[in-house]
Parts: structure tokens; sequence; C-alpha cells
């Protein structure tokens, strides 16, 4: 068990040990859907639904079911996680057609985005309790969502602009997330 | 469908369709544990046992597994062989297998290993899986190996721990650190456009000066 404050698990997890930009987890939808401010955003708002329902589902199993069998892990949070994007995915589908269009196959993707099982993971090994694995969760989740939505606002401010014809595309998103990363290293000694 | 020969389905993943740096697939792995080669080899090697045994089951089971369900099914396959490949690691490599943490069990989310499940092991036997697996893994251990050298070399001024430029060599810190992973791949595909670029520019002028 670890006896981590709520407000330096959440700190870190937003900021210190962003889980885009210094941990490298969730880079697929990170390049994907990372042109639009608005899609950014609400594409980082479903991410912390899932990271929150996986937390708490994660807790679940590690408390309960997975004591007697720690080898199953692996296998029982992406089977957890598959089965939740699923939720997800029929709600948002139901409630914002327009949402589920816009993010297209990057929301059933959600299932094998690294930033939801491991957050589940890392959890399970730093030994977090429940309220301690919900704040870890909605901190990366937010700190998912800013980053997406600085690169978003980033991206959207160079699209006019004259880059060189090699630049184009992903090379382009590469270097400015490795300057993105390298102004949170900023954040390094605060905790 | 188109058909390719099985020398085809081999080369193909190594540098035409490299997973990583052309279909920029596995990006999470491919930046986060590059940051010295001995880690690259370790994590290629943990993918490529992934991916060649889970190709094989796939492509022999594929009559079982129902279509609507086929995608659980194979990261179900996924699943069993990252938890096979994690206990290996830790009983041969303990040193590798702490260095990458919670990256091993990462694998499972890797879409290159899915991607190459939908797209290939789905509707193939299982030798011509085998041969795509072994080109993929190929060319995801190439690209890894070589983000791991850049950074490694240029960062620690070090290759595989043997020490390069002797003890006045100031190391580049950044390179080890993330935002140095990111920059390393961004300037690898910008050189990668550039000679595309050229080779591009070359047949123009070839072909202007012949007709």
């Amino acid at each position: 068990m670890s006896d981590q404050s709520l407000f330096s698990i959440f700190f870190s997890a937003m900021v210190v040990n962003n889980f885009t930009l210094a941990m490298f987890l969730g880079l697929c939808p990170f390049m994907g859907v990372s042109a639009r401010v608005e899609t950014g955003l609400r594409m980082g708002l479903a991410n912390i639904f899932v990271l929150v329902l996986t937390a708490s589902s994660a807790w679940f199993l590690n408390t309960y079911i997975l004591e007697t069998a720690p080898y199953l892990r692996i296998i029982s949070f992406i089977i957890v996680i598959a089965s939740l994007v699923q939720i997800v995915e029929m709600a948002v589908k139901k409630l914002s057609p327009v949402l589920f269009r816009q993010l297209g196959i990057f929301l059933p993707l959600m299932t094998t985005n690294c930033a939801i099982l491991g957050l589940a993971i890392f959890q399970t090994n730093r030994g977090y309790g429940f309220l301690q694995g919900l704040t870890f969760a909605v901190g990366a989740g937010l700190g998912l969502t800013l980053a997406l939505v600085l690169m978003a606002s980033i991206r959207e401010s160079v699209e006019f602009s004259d880059v060189p014809g090699i630049a184009k595309g992903t090379g382009l998103v590469l270097i400015i997330a490795g300057t993105l990363s390298m102004a949170f290293m900023g954040f390094a000694g605060l905790l | 469908m188109r058909t390719t020969s099985p020398t085809q389905d081999f080369v193909r993943g190594i540098w035409k369709e490299n997973p990583v740096l052309i279909q920029m697939l596995g990006l999470c792995p491919a930046l986060a544990v590059t940051n010295s080669v001995a880690n690259a080899l370790a994590m290629s090697a943990a993918t490529f046992f992934v991916m060649s045994c889970s190709s094989v089951l796939i492509s022999t089971c594929k009559r079982f597994i129902p279509h609507e369900v086929r995608i659980s099914s194979y990261i179900l396959v996924i699943a069993t062989f990252v938890t096979l490949a994690d206990m290996l690691l830790q009983a041969y490599a303990p040193v590798q297998h702490k260095e990458l943490g919670a990256f091993i069990a990462l694998i499972v989310v890797n879409c290159m290993i899915l991607g190459r499940q939908e797209t290939f092991s789905s509707k193939n036997n299982p030798f011509r899986s085998l041969l795509d697996a072994f080109g993929t893994g190929i060319g995801f251990t190439i690209a890894l190996v070589m983000m791991g050298g850049f950074r490694e070399i240029f960062g620690v001024g070090a290759f595989l721990g043997v020490p390069l430029f002797g003890p006045n060599f100031e190391p580049w810190v950044i390179m080890v650190l993330p935002a140095g992973g990111f920059l390393t791949l961004g300037f690898i595909l910008l050189a990668m456009g550039y000679f595309e670029q050229r080779k591009k520019t070359k047949a123009e002028q070839k072909a202007e000066a012949t007709s």
C-alpha cells in the first residue's frame, strides 16, 4: 500500500510525469486526433471517463480476484478495458452521433491505447488504494487532455505556415511534441 | 486480393513497410524504451517472440474464430503470449525486465501486432504468417536499434555500454530524456523525407533528360 498524498499523485500524473509527453503513453490518439482543438478536447474527456472506470475496475480486480492468480493480471485487465471501451462506444454513439463520427476509428482503438492499460498496470505496481487510484486516473486523464489540447492548438496555428516540404506531416508533429516535452521537463523539480 | 510471393511477405516489413518508420505503428514502445541499445534489443526480442507466436496460432485457428469477436480473440491470444514473455524475461534477463518495467505488459496494446493479425494472419496460412511476422519483427528491431543507437551514442557517449568518445565528451543529456525520443524520431523522419524527395527530383530530371 502506497502512502503518497492524493495531491502529489494528482499533480505528478498530470504535469510532472505527463502520460503523453514524459512517459510516451497514448501516442496514437495524440498523433491522430490532435489536428483540431475541439476534437482533441472531446477525445481527452472520453479518455478521462474510460480511465476513471478502468482505475476502479482494476482496483476491484486487484483486491478481490487477482490476489490468488497474479499471472492472469494482463489478460484480465485487457478484457475489462475492451468491454469498458465497448460500453463507452455505444453510449457515445447514442448520446452524440456527431462526436462519434469525429472520433472515428480512435474510439474503438482506445482498447489498444497504452495509456489505459498503462494506468491499470502502474496503479497495481505502485500499490495505490481506491481513492489514490481514482485521483491517479483523473490526473492522468487531465494530463492527456492538456497535452492533446496544447498540441492541437499549436498544429492549428502552424497549419498555414510555410514549412519545408520534407517536414510536412508526422515529422513536424514529432518535433513539436519534442519541444512540448522539453517544456514539460521544467516541471520535473516540483515534486 | 493481391497475391504475393513468400519472399515478398518476408522482405516487405523490413524496410519498405517498416512498422515504425513508415506506418507509424507501435510508437509508444519505440519512443519509451529506446534510451539505450540494450533496452531496445530486449524490447524487440520480446515483441518478436509475441508477434511470431500469435501470428502462427491465429493463422492456424482462424477458422474457429467467429468474425464478430475476432479482435477480442486476437487480443486474448496476444495477452497470453505477453504474459509468457514477461515471465521469461523476468527469469532470464532480470536487469532488462526491471528497466523495461510496465512496458513489457504494454506489448499487448502495441497496434503493430494487432494490425498484422488483422491484415495478414487472419487471411493467410501459418507459414506465410510466420514469414510476415519475422519480416515485421526485423523491421521493428531495426527501427528500435536505430533510435536506441542514436540516443545512447549522443546522450551517454557509449554504444551498448562501451564508451566511445573518451572522458572529454560532454553527453547531450536531453537525448536520453523523453524529449530526446520525440526529437530523434522526428529527425529520422525528416531525413527519410529528404532522401525520398531527392530520389523523386532525380527521377524527374532523368525523365526530362531522356524525353
